[in-house]
């Protein structure tokens, strides 16, 4: 039988150097997210704020 | 034409994907001219807005743009891989995998459609979300490998940009909307075909159906100058519909008279014919008739630039309807 599947060779274990590589390119993409989801937070607060406007004291007290 | 290699196949880099890898996934200059066109079409609609929810608005289509471009480089990491031009993006060279490609897509689009449809309106992020499927879907995974005509009808998501910012600031998309859609629309397959025309064999080895691939050099060059034909008196048109003003006819004349001679200087090259004898045949290397090519493929994105440019200025100085 010639059509023998075939498997992909095991990756080799990283280097210390690499894995200290992997290490920071983590952590940056860590502090990039962090950075996103607070400056997500403070638009919606931001357009929360001018689409409601003058509006929010329209209102049966 | 089938997707022939899985993306799991592809190569793993052993360098580490950075944040700015991410950022790549998102084409950020396409994202700079969607940001643009859609700004135009914020502007023409003459509707006063608040400025940080035009901000937020134009910021919701951007990263609407950019989701697009993640599923765009999740799904074509294959063909990405054999090209000189894409080889290098993130997927095919190994930073990023593409699980995490299509993740980022589908977070970027319901983050964009949602926040669009409660800072605008419904109407602005419907449209937002059709082009997201159209370029994605349609574009992408079904007429970029399937036909020659891929960019004239995938062009229309690249094309919408200006009736989604019109949208956002009025809550209509009137005629006048579309007509800046009709003007990008045409104006994307001179644009993209003179291109192609001198990268055409890194699409060959590809395997992407593009027309100079397909249908050969002549051909493409004749589909230019029609195209180009009929493209600038609809570039002219906004002048008689009351969308631009004097400054915006000048421009559009003019700068259509440009553009039909350099079409017109096309054609009548061999662009596209193979490798000039004088140099090795390379994929970069200069071809016969490459600098007509590379001329009008220039000039075509400062015209779009001035005439948009143009019909802003000309609504900001209250010079228009």
């Amino acid at each position: 039988m010639t059509d023998q599947p075939t498997f992909p060779e095991p990756r080799k274990p990283l280097t210390p150097a690499e894995q200290e590589a992997a290490r920071v390119a983590q952590r940056k993409r860590n502090i990039a997210i962090a950075i996103g989801l607070v400056g997500f937070i403070i638009l919606i607060y931001l357009v929360t704020v001018l689409k409601m406007g003058g509006a929010i004291a329209n209102r049966p007290l | 034409m089938p997707k022939p290699t899985a993306i799991e196949d592809l190569p793993i880099a052993r360098a580490p994907g950075q944040w700015g890898d991410y950022v790549q996934l998102m084409k950020p200059r396409v994202m700079s001219l969607v940001v643009f066109t859609a700004f135009v079409g914020l502007i023409c609609s003459g509707v006063p807005m608040n400025p940080v929810l035009a901000a937020v608005d134009i910021f919701c289509i951007a990263v609407g743009a950019g989701a697009s471009a993640a599923f765009n480089m999740w799904y074509d990491a294959d063909i990405d891989s054999v090209m000189r031009r894409t080889a290098g993006r993130p997927v095919p060279a190994g930073k990023v995998q593409g699980a995490d490609a299509l993740a980022l897509g589908v977070v970027l689009t319901l983050l964009s459609v949602m926040l669009l449809g409660m800072t605008a309106n419904w109407l602005a992020a419907g449209l937002l979300a059709f082009t997201i499927f159209f370029y994605a879907v349609v574009y992408t995974m079904w007429l970029k490998r399937w036909t020659a005509q891929n960019i004239v009808i995938g062009g229309l998501a690249g094309a919408l940009p200006p009736v989604i910012g019109w949208a956002a600031a009025a809550g209509e998309t009137p005629a006048n909307a579309w007509l800046l859609v009709l003007i990008i629309f045409l104006w994307t397959p001179p644009h993209f075909w003179a291109l192609s025309l001198y990268t055409s064999q890194d699409y060959a080895k590809a395997g992407v159906p593009m027309m100079p691939v397909v249908k050969g050099a002549k051909s493409t060059r004749l589909q230019v100058l029609v195209y180009s034909l009929i493209l600038i008196p609809v570039c002219v048109a906004p002048f008689f519909t009351g969308l631009g003003g004097l400054a915006y006819l000048a421009v559009s004349g003019l700068g259509g008279g440009v553009f039909l001679l350099l079409a017109w200087r096309l054609y009548r090259s061999h662009a596209g014919e193979g490798a000039d004898p004088r140099n090795t045949p390379e994929l970069y290397d200069v071809k016969a008739g490459a600098t007509d090519a590379r001329n009008l493929f220039a000039f075509s994105i400062l015209y779009l630039f001035a005439m948009f440019a143009t019909l802003a200025v000309e609504r900001l100085l209250g010079l228009t309807l």
